[in-house]
């Protein structure tokens, strides 16, 4: 509390929080014009930021949770609305993966970035991305994050739609900002009901209250946690709010790999995370809802997760843009930790989304590489033989692919094992839809793999390709690192405490096979299938081979199962009744009855009384008469 | 005595006063306003029978000599001989009968209905003389005479500028 | 004649005088002749002050018919030079041609 303690972790918490800001303003009002330096500010305040919060690691080893003394910012009656930081072992892991990977992703974008003129402006657009998202992960309060939960959404809207020359990337950052809203208005919605029942927005409170009467809730308590899920669905993109991710590829690939896999996706997974506790109250839900009868929010979350993550699988089978199936991948692997947290695993989601946050992040950086490399050519069936030609973007890439395919020792490997673990132990159907989907991850991962990199060259630019810069392989390298000795790190047990710890490395990676044999092995089984299937499909091939084979299913796959033609249906039979009624209002109740009725009112009463205005003075004496009779008549009646 | 004056002056007033406003013969308006001129004499009569002789005189002296004088003058400066072409107002006079009854019954009924209009033989014990009208309008009534003649003053000068060529 | 004259009968003629020029006001369209009812309706309004002067022996009545007259002469003055400026603009005096506010 004292200001003379610069150590204090308090001072340092806001620097780490506000850096970020900083460097978006001053790149906005003063170096906008000076690109290389505007790069370096952006770069310098991420790269403060990840280092000052290796401050808190060591801090946390002692404490549980570390409360950065709050602002009051908004105070009617009973609300108050505070600006506080939240530190405990889940935020620090998320502020090490955003800022980390975020730092990361700055520098390549340096070398991805090189030639666009509005330099300045995408990294005053990433600084102010970095803000907004350092501000979910360390709010303490709902309120707090819902704010920044909307900043992020804003500042997602600028990023894909950083080159809105394109009408595309124009819809698409449109389509991402407006299918936001929908899940954000039932975010807010929850919290609201939230307050109302529990009187607080401040985490710590909720969760003490909630702890203390779980039925406090009541009959809310199902809806109050589907609400919040619904700001979930809504920024990791699960079903149905999944259909703005893909499009959202039009921004440029690092933000791509920003937003899309490493931090603002993950945002609605960690909010759930974080206030798991609202979904561990008695359930209940309202009279209106009573045939969901013991079904917990919990269930319906996990359920949604797991269709996602097979909906998204399917789809990535059938695409053609190396974007779009990393893209698809991202939304499936995302269902597998929306899946999770429905399973109670939240250790296990948390873990997931880490490490997915590396590999991912790596494998959209490499995917930015390639399209670098091949002069923005993004189809993979353009592609093939970049294995010779990017040797360090390949090898990265491959080592991405095995870890989101979760073969030990990679990280992707312990986190997706600990999903299939939680899965076996809760629910077998789940389970079976979770070997499903890793299967199918293998299988179009590998056809990506070897219809971009191996093979013959198929067109012109995939010939001219040549590996990138050392500025953009340099990240790719720190992330392929990362991938690696991710699952070393202890991160899972430093998630959760209470959990067992290896003695050594090789008891490390054969703990999941002790722990849970069943979903370890089935695990591993699913990447052998899918590959084998994979290569036996598209080694050497020069077309795809599936459609044939499968008809109309692979054409649903291909079209996304028609899910945005369905929504565009949808939006526009809605929009159409809702444009009729306003119409309808407009002309008849409005400008019929109330405009042109007043108007033709007016008319009619000045036309009435214009007959009397003849200006003949004979007229108006015989009013006067009239009326003089008239007062007369009263005046003298009694 | 007194009565029969009353009545022969009343008659007069009343029938010059309806020729004034509707004359059968002519409409020409100069004849119309010689029987004003002569509605004012026999009011002026009725003024002597009410015991006001300076109005009387006043009424005949002003009225008589100066306002319609006035009013012959500019009739015949201004030659106005259309009137006579045109026909009778039907409507205006409709009009004018429904608006004119109304009030004239509503009056008669109020002076024959209101308690106290009807005393008879009142003995005078004012007379409206010259010198007792003056001796009020010069001690009660001062102000409001020296504003009159303000006012007859402004009359004067706004009839000599309305009346000039180029308004303008 | 039985009863003598009263304030009654005063008053009636007064109100018939007054009937009558408001009559010529509605109904006549030349305006000297509305001028003219005009003064019958002020005259008529004397006669009504004058009477009950005389029946209130009350000379303060009489005072004011006093004001009325010169306040007509007035008016008299005024009304005419505005009829004949009218006149000389619109060649007319009969006010259905003279509908119009404009000159």
């Amino acid at each position: 509390m004292s200001d003379s303690n610069l150590i204090l972790p308090e001072s340092w918490a806001w620097v780490i929080f506000f850096l970020p800001l900083l460097s978006a303003l001053i790149i906005t009002f003063f170096t906008r014009n000076h690109p290389r330096l505007s790069a370096c500010i952006s770069i310098s305040a991420v790269t403060a930021s990840f280092l000052l919060s290796w401050l808190f690691f060591g801090l946390l080893q002692q404490t549980e949770v570390v409360q950065v003394p709050a602002l009051t910012w908004l105070s009617v009656q009973e609300l108050n609305v505070e600006l506080g930081l939240l530190f405990d072992r889940l935020s620090l892991v998320m502020l090490l993966v955003v800022t980390g990977v975020g730092t990361l992703i700055h520098i390549f974008s340096v070398g991805y970035m090189k030639d666009d003129p509005s330099y300045s402006r995408y990294f005053a657009s990433l600084s102010l991305f970095v803000f907004s998202m350092l501000g979910i992960v360390l709010a303490n309060n709902f309120f707090m994050m819902f704010i920044f939960w909307e900043l992020v959404g804003i500042s997602s809207y600028l990023l894909i739609g950083f080159w809105f020359g394109k009408a595309s990337a124009a819809d698409a950052c449109k389509k991402a900002f407006l299918t936001n809203r929908v899940g954000d208005f039932g975010f807010l919605l929850g919290i609201i009901i939230l307050w109302t029942l529990v009187g607080s927005v401040q985490f710590d409170h909720l969760q003490q209250r909630l702890v203390a009467t779980p039925a406090m809730l009541g009959s809310a308590a199902g809806l109050v946690g589907l609400l919040i899920f619904m700001g979930a669905m809504g920024k990791s993109a699960q079903f149905p709010l999944h259909v703005w991710l893909p499009d959202a590829m039009e921004g440029p690939t690092p933000v791509s790999a920003l937003i899309h896999a490493a931090t603002m996706v993950a945002a609605g997974v960690y909010m759930l995370c974080r206030v798991f506790f609202i979904f561990q109250v008695t359930p209940g839900w309202p009279t209106c809802l009573a045939f969901l009868g013991h079904i917990s929010a919990l269930d319906i979350i996990a359920w949604i997760g797991g269709f996602t993550a097979l909906l998204a699988a399917l789809m990535a089978v059938q695409q053609n843009d190396i974007k779009r199936i990393l893209a698809y991948s991202t939304l499936s692997q995302l269902g597998y930790m929306v899946m999770s947290v429905g399973l109670a695993g939240t250790n296990a989601a948390m873990y997931h989304l880490t490490t997915h946050a590396f590999f991912k992040a790596m494998l959209f950086l490499g995917a930015g590489s390639v399209i670098h490399a091949a002069h923005h050519e993004q189809d993979i069936w353009k592609m093939g033989g970049l294995k010779e030609k990017m040797p360090t973007t390949f090898k990265t890439f491959v080592l991405g692919t095995l870890a989101l395919c979760g073969l030990p020792p990679l990280s992707g490997f312990f986190s997706k094992d600990e999903i299939l673990a939680t899965a076996f132990h809760q629910n077998t159907l789940l389970f079976v839809l979770a070997v499903l989907v890793a299967t199918l991850t293998t299988f179009y991962m590998f056809r990506l793999v070897i219809v971009a990199f191996f093979g013959h060259a198929r067109s012109e630019s995939a010939e001219h390709a040549h590996e990138s810069p050392r500025i953009m392989t340099v990240p790719l390298i720190v992330l392929a690192v990362l991938t690696v000795i991710a699952g070393f790190l202890g991160l899972d047990t430093f998630l959760n405490p209470s959990a067992h710890v290896s003695a050594n490395i090789f008891d490390h990676i054969f703990a999941p096979f002790n722990h849970a044999p069943f979903a370890a092995v089935f695990g591993l089984g699913s990447i052998l299938l899918g590959g084998t299937l994979a290569v036996g499909l598209y080694w050497q091939a020069q077309r795809d081979p599936l459609p044939d084979k499968m008809q109309c299913l692979a054409r649903g796959m291909r079209d996304r199962f028609y899910l945005d033609e369905i929504y565009g249906f949808l939006i526009a039979i809605t929009q159409g009744a809702l444009s009729f009624l306003a119409d309808a209002a407009d002309r008849f109740l409005i400008s019929g009855f109330l405009v042109r009725g007043l108007q033709g009112t007016t008319d009619i009463m000045g036309r009435a009384l214009r007959l009397v205005q003849t200006g003949n003075l004979q007229n108006y004496a015989f009013v006067l008469a009239m009326s003089v009779a008239i007062v007369l008549f009263f005046v003298f009646r009694n | 005595m007194q009565d029969i004056a009353f009545y022969i002056f009343a008659a007069l007033t009343l029938i010059c006063g309806f020729l004034v406003v509707f004359n059968p013969l002519s409409r020409n308006p100069v004849t119309s306003a010689m029987f004003l001129v002569l509605t004012i004499i026999s009011m002026a009569g009725l003024f002597v029978l009410l015991n006001a002789f300076f109005l009387a005189a006043v009424q005949i002296l002003v009225y008589a000599g100066a306002v319609l004088v006035v009013f012959v003058f500019v009739i015949m400066l201004l030659d106005l001989k259309e009137e006579e072409r045109r026909k009778v107002n039907i409507m205006g006079v409709g009009l004018g009968i429904l608006s004119v009854a109304s009030i004239f019954y509503i009056l008669v009924f109020r002076v024959f209905t209101k308690a106290g209009l009807n005393e008879k033989a009142v003995v005078a014990t004012v007379e409206g003389d010259t010198k007792s009208l003056g001796m009020i309008l010069f001690k009660n009534y001062l102000l409001p005479f020296e504003v009159l003649s303000l006012l007859l003053l402004v009359g004067v000068v706004g009839a000599i500028l309305l009346s000039k060529k180029d308004l303008k | 004649m039985n009863h003598p004259v009263g304030l009654q009968e005063y008053l009636i003629v007064s109100a018939a005088l007054f009937c009558l020029g408001l009559f010529g006001v509605i109904a006549r369209r030349n305006l000297f002749l509305i001028y003219m009812c005009l003064e019958l309706m002020l005259n008529a309004a004397n006669l009504a002050l004058v009477a009950l002067s005389r029946f209130t022996n009350n000379l303060d009545g009489q005072v004011m018919v006093l004001f009325i007259i010169t306040v007509a002469a007035a008016e008299v003055a005024v009304g005419l030079a505005l009829i004949v400026a009218l006149y000389r603009k619109r060649q007319t005096a009969h006010t259905e041609d003279l509908a119009s506010l404009k000159l």
